[in-house]
């Protein structure tokens, strides 16, 4: 994070007994942390949770004062595997990484932790990303804790409940020699709340005393026989003691009415939904208070058989509100009550949806529906019988533009882009891979570039099929992003290129920095960062892995270059795969950067020279072919007010940050001469004012002279 | 029709003490600052003895994606309410847009409910991507949208929030805040917002402006700011040099003769062509206006879109022309004022050229020019050695002046080759237009309409120029059908629609299919 601090919340990460935190979800995770004597933390950023990762890069003096370790894995598999550190010592140790996907890397490293067991807490704090607004695949992370045999918490969506179990995970973690997922949903990472904040605490054992003291227990290891007493052992010990803490710390929560004829089982992180559909339906106050009787899973996973089965005693109907699918719970559940002769009905999936998010209104729908069937009289008549004259709203749908997010303005990754586009448009379609990263964006119009995207590091891995039989055919383009390179895409993709002779052409989108999570610093930043080494070449590294053919490409705008260049790597009669690494800077770090410099230098009267695009409104002619390459924020179309014209002309507005994109297109396309860039010099040098005034002045006479010749308007 | 038919009547019930939780929803554009709004509203929630809470999903919200932020808040009375973490439909107080189309979403999500709901909505557009590539004109609807906000808010609060703040030398979510402190939906004093906007530090002054603008406009003290649409450029004065000046009294007076449906345009037309070459372009563009007006009768639509296209026609793009804008005197003005040079700042204008061999043999004299285009082996040659982009530095004296010369050639243009081809193209065209319009006049309209298809430069061009070809190609097929304008005019939006045609060849298809 070499171009923004949060200064502002490490203050807050210093807070102690006696004070009121404020601020987000994510920011007091990892205050809690702090304040349950955690020795290290790690993990992979992504959101929700890359505001943990960040803040704590920024604290580095208090997790110094406090003797804790922090670094930024390289993947969640590095992630999951730095919990070794509370295998065989008495540490607790912290991952995080983005839900399901983070959860599908780190699965290997997760799968051994999880069988060898730990000693000291070992807690995975997992940002769930369900629903609306979500950037990834819709899938669960439960099924990983039932794999593995790992715990999940679930906790209610308020600042003191997400804090609370923060602890509650370590303890937990430990009594059962098992590592502990914490679950938090997208919205309850970025929700803003307080909570009463305590001291944090020094570990019981810091990394370096356990380095000092080695230790090593052979039962903990993962290797045959000790394999076969881990199973066992997760099944007989520490899933029964993750089950007597349950129950004995009252993990999970009940309210309402204990003798209700109809009950609700809930995931903590949906409670506030239900609490707020119960109050719509006159069944809750706005405080939570209600009649109805209810089971606040707090800890999904494992569930308590004799709690479950206690709950549903004596109850006609009881809903279980579970989000995503397959309906892991309900499933377990009704195996409960199925094997204990219960007669209890059984609702869940089927009054709510089987998939998508559980929003208000679904929540409303499902649980207005379960208790007109099994419980009508609780409803009031009110909310039965509608009276209200529906009003008929216009149909919007076919008026409305999708607006998809796309590249920023002044996007170094837009110019490579457009410059595909302009070498398809001469050598024809091709196939052509994706990843993970800003730079997939390009799937989005006005681009539509990108067949697939098959994970993080994987677009040149997902081209590892297309072998063309003729050598002079057509070759599959794929692209990665810095960051994907460095998670796995060295090995994954690269190496196993080079290895099986692909002839296909791999893009490095390399923006310094990993731009999509935030700007994080990675291994090819240019910045100087004092807690790691920055400033290594991604081309060293593609050699040392032996590519032969590599260009590299110093400024993406430069859009015939990158054409010529890409269409070298197509048609080139070089074997092996062809490497282009396309490096700029992101231009929303770099404004971050270099904004305040410009400011200063300019108030200290330094020469700054500010570059900005326009277009000449009297030259373009409204065909918005260089819009069709760009898309930037900045280029917009306007009206001219010309009764004589009929199409709107591109404008460039005050937003422009003179990246250069536009001319270089309308240059490399021949598109029109309407571009113009304009430099605008302040504290210009004595000798440049007055060369300046001096062809003014020739300049306006050749204007005059001009002019006094001819009729002219405009 | 989206009907609000919901089985349940599903309202919030308030507290014991009758405290109430108010929902806030806020859609916005990525990187218009939503969370800076969202702050400030806690925060004044809050300095009012209110509980809030405020969630959004950030995801790609620096992005350019549509974005939601969300907030509810209760009179505080000792107890924590269960605040909801997203807006559900039909359950949002307060609605605000930070961008036209936004608005219109929100509605569509069911965000906004008659009797409920007041809409805070900017009215102006950030045009979406979808609506910028559109060879032609692309752009949504505005009006539907904000008759629909009508409909299903129960009070709407919407003007055109981002020049508001832009003139007060701020950003939209100033704006915004004043427009919801000016709305009067939520139970808060004027003073508490601008002490909270006073205690958030940067840029506190401008942000104030604005918040004040918009909070007038919205409780009706003040009127809004007109809508963009309605800006019509300011029409440059016409200047006649003393030698010129019975020549162009002339051509006033062919002007004057013309029917009074027609002049304004002509008048336009006659302007933008003498500026273009000169007076006695003027008079041949009078003249091509006089035939139709000959075949044409009262109301003279055909007339008015032959005095409007004529002129397009004639003033085709070429180097001279844009030589010419580009070292105008007026123009520099312009730019000046719109990249913003302030006093003791120097301006730097490089101008971006990429001429081909093409435009330099149409760009000489007929013959040369084509004894040129014959020789292959020099094309060759030329795009090898100078087929590439010029950069030329108009506020230097060499690259303004080589510009200029390029610009002083134009007395010769009618002898230049591009001359020629313009030339015998566009008398082809309007020999069509003018037999068409003896039989239908409407048909003539929409053939002479058809020139807005011609646009661009190079590979635009020569495509703009097919396209013209196959939409007029489509004239005999239509000649004699009573429909015969109404099909032209929808060749042609079919052409403007996609850039590869495939629209315009389908319906070019279904033509075909009457004559068969």
């Amino acid at each position: 994070m070499a171009e923004r601090s949060f200064a502002k919340e490490v203050q807050k990460l210093k807070q102690g007994e006696g004070e009121t935190f404020t601020g987000e979800g994510i920011l007091a995770i990892t205050k809690a942390l702090l304040e349950n004597g955690v020795g290290y933390v790690g993990g992979y950023q992504g959101s929700p949770i890359s505001h943990l990762m960040d803040v704590l890069a920024d604290a580095q003096d208090i997790l110094g004062e406090l003797g804790v370790h922090f670094e930024a894995s390289a993947s969640e598999a590095t992630a999951t595997a730095m919990l070794a550190a509370s295998v065989h010592y008495p540490i607790r140790g912290a991952v995080t990484y983005k839900s399901v996907v983070g959860t599908n890397v780190a699965s290997d490293a997760l799968s051994n932790l999880a069988s060898g067991g730990v000693t000291g807490g070992a807690l995975i704090i997992v940002g769930e990303d369900y629903g609306e607004g979500s950037s990834i695949m819709q899938e669960r992370t439960y099924a990983f804790a039932m794999k593995s045999q790992v715990w999940m918490l679930d906790p209610r969506p308020n600042l003191p409940s997400i804090v609370k179990a923060v602890g509650d995970g370590f303890e937990l973690s430990e009594l059962s020699n098992t590592p502990v997922m914490l679950q938090v949903g997208i919205r309850s990472c970025h929700v803003h709340g307080h909570f009463e904040a305590s001291d944090n605490k020094r570990p019981e054992m810091t990394v370096s005393e356990a380095l000092e003291n080695p230790k090593r227990k052979l039962d903990r290891i993962v290797l045959p026989p000790a394999t076969y007493i881990h199973e066992a052992e997760k099944l007989t010990k520490r899933k029964p003691a993750a089950e007597r803490f349950i129950v004995e710390k009252g993990i999970n929560e009940r309210f309402g009415d204990a003798g209700g004829k109809v009950g609700l089982i809930l995931q903590g992180g949906t409670y506030n939904t239900v609490v707020r559909a119960l109050n719509r339906l006159g069944l809750a106050d706005l405080y939570g208070d209600t009649e109805i009787d209810m089971l606040v899973l707090n800890c999904v996973y494992p569930l308590v058989d004799s709690q479950i089965l206690d709950f549903c005693e004596g109850k006609d109907a009881v809903l279980i509100i579970e989000e995503g699918h397959p309906n892991y719970i309900e499933q377990q559940v009704a195996h409960m009550l199925y094997q204990s002769g219960k007669r209890v009905k059984l609702e869940g999936k089927g009054k709510l949806p089987m998939g998508g998010e559980y929003t208000g209104q679904v929540m409303v729908e499902g649980l207005g529906a379960f208790f007109s069937e099994h419980a009508p009289s609780l409803l009031p008549v009110a909310k039965v019988a509608t009276n209200e004259e529906p009003v008929a709203i216009p149909d919007l749908s076919q008026t409305l533009p999708a607006r998809p997010p796309g590249f920023c303005t002044g996007c170094p990754e837009r110019p490579i882009f457009a410059a595909t586009k302009l070498v398809e448009e001469e050598l024809g379609p091709h196939h052509i891979s994706s990843d993970i990263g800003c730079h997939l964006f390009s799937i989005m119009p006005p681009f539509d570039i990108g067949a697939t995207t098959m994970g993080y590091g994987l677009g040149p891995a997902s081209a590892a099929a297309f072998h063309n039989e003729n050598r002079k055919g057509r070759r599959a383009i794929s692209f990665v992003g810095d960051g994907g390179f460095w998670h796995n895409g060295l090995t994954s993709s690269v190496g196993n290129a080079v290895f099986n002779k692909s002839d296909n052409v791999i893009v490095i989108v390399d923006n310094f920095y990993s731009s999509a999570t935030g700007g994080q610093d990675i291994l090819s930043s240019r910045a100087v960062n004092k807690t790691k080494q920055t400033q290594n070449s991604i081309v060293d590294a593609v050699k040392g892995m032996g590519v032969k053919w590599v260009r590299q490409i110093d400024r993406t705008y430069d859009v015939t270059k990158m054409r010529d260049t890409l269409k070298e790597a197509l048609t080139t009669e070089e074997e092996g795969p062809k490497v282009i690494v396309a490096s700029s800077e992101c231009m929303l770090n770099k404004q971050r950067r270099v904004k305040p410099e410009l400011a200063k230098a300019a108030k200290d009267g330094k020469r700054v020279v500010r570059p900005r695009f326009g277009v000449d409104e009297d030259v373009c002619t409204g065909d918005h072919a260089c819009m069709r390459l760009s898309g930037c924020p900045s280029l917009s179309v306007k009206d001219t007010g010309d009764p004589l014209r009929d199409d709107p002309v591109a404008a460039i507005d005050q937003t422009c940050v003179g990246c250069g994109n536009c001319g270089e297109v309308a240059d490399a396309a021949v598109l029109c001469p309407s571009f113009y860039q304009a430099e605008i010099v302040t504290n210009p040098t004595a000798r440049e004012t007055r060369r300046a005034t001096r062809s003014g002045r020739i300049i306006s006479w050749l204007q005059r002279r001009r002019d006094a010749k001819r009729v002219v308007f405009a | 029709m989206n009907m609000q038919t919901k089985p349940l009547i599903a309202r919030r019930s308030p507290g014991p003490d009758g405290e109430k939780i108010i929902t806030l929803a806020a859609l916005a554009v990525g990187g218009q600052g939503g969370g800076v709004l969202t702050n400030w509203i806690v925060a004044v929630a809050e300095a009012n003895g209110y509980r809030a809470q405020s969630t959004s999903v950030a995801g790609v919200a620096q992005r350019t994606g549509a974005t939601i932020y969300y907030v509810e808040m209760c009179r505080d009375t000792g107890r924590m309410p269960v605040f909801s973490l997203s807006p559900a439909i039909g359950d949002v107080d307060i609605l605000m847009a930070s961008e036209l189309m936004e608005g219109g979403r929100a509605i569509m999500r069911g965000f906004v409910t008659p009797g409920r709901t007041t809409m805070i909505a900017s009215t102006h557009r950030i045009p979406a991507v979808s609506e910028k590539i559109a060879p032609g004109d692309g752009r949504a609807n505005g009006p539907e949208v904000i008759e629909a906000m009508g409909i299903a808010a129960d009070h709407v609060v919407a003007f055109d929030m981002e020049t508001v703040a832009k003139q007060a030398g701020s950003v939209i979510s100033s704006s915004l805040l004043g427009a919801l402190a000016g709305s009067g939906a939520l139970p808060f004093p004027r003073e508490s917002y601008e002490e909270v906007i006073r205690q958030s530090g940067r840029g506190v002054e401008a942000s104030l402006r604005a918040f004040g603008v918009a909070y007038e406009i919205a409780t009706g003290e003040s009127p809004a700011p007109a809508p963009e649409t309605e800006t019509v450029a300011p029409v440059p004065v016409l200047h006649v040099p003393e030698k010129l000046r019975a020549q162009w009294a002339a051509l006033e007076a062919r002007l004057a003769a013309l029917p009074a449906e027609v002049r304004e345009m002509a008048g336009l037309g006659l302007k933008k062509v003498v500026d273009y070459q000169d007076l006695g372009y003027g008079a041949d563009y009078l003249g091509m206006v006089e035939k139709a007006v000959a075949v044409d009768a009262a109301p003279y639509e055909m007339s008015a879109a032959a005095a409007k296209y004529c002129a397009r026609a004639l003033c085709y793009d070429d180097l001279l022309r844009v030589a010419d804008i580009k070292t105008r005197a007026t123009r520099f003005a312009r730019v000046k004022d719109e990249v913003v040079v302030n006093e003791g700042q120097l301006l730097m204008l490089t101008e971006y050229f990429h001429p081909r061999f093409e435009e330099l043999a149409t760009t000489l004299p007929r013959g040369l020019g084509r004894w040129l285009q014959s020789r292959k082996g020099l094309e060759a040659w030329y795009t090898r050695h100078f087929d590439k982009g010029r950069r030329v530095r108009t506020d230097s004296l060499s690259g303004f002046a080589l510009l200029w010369m390029v610009s002083a050639l134009r007395p010769l243009r009618r002898r230049l080759l591009r001359h020629d081809s313009e030339m015998r193209h566009v008398s082809a065209w309007f020999d069509t237009v003018l037999q068409t319009a003896a039989t239908d006049r409407a048909l003539a309209t929409e053939l002479l309409a058809n020139y807005r298809l011609i646009k661009g430069y190079s590979d635009t061009h020569a495509r703009g120029l097919s396209k013209f070809a196959k939409v007029m190609g489509a004239r005999d097929l239509l000649a004699g059908r009573p429909d015969a304008a109404d099909w032209m005019r929808r060749l042609r939006n079919a052409a403007l629609d996609d850039v590869e045609g495939e629209k315009l060849d389908g319906a070019l298809a279904t033509v075909r299919s009457f004559a068969a």
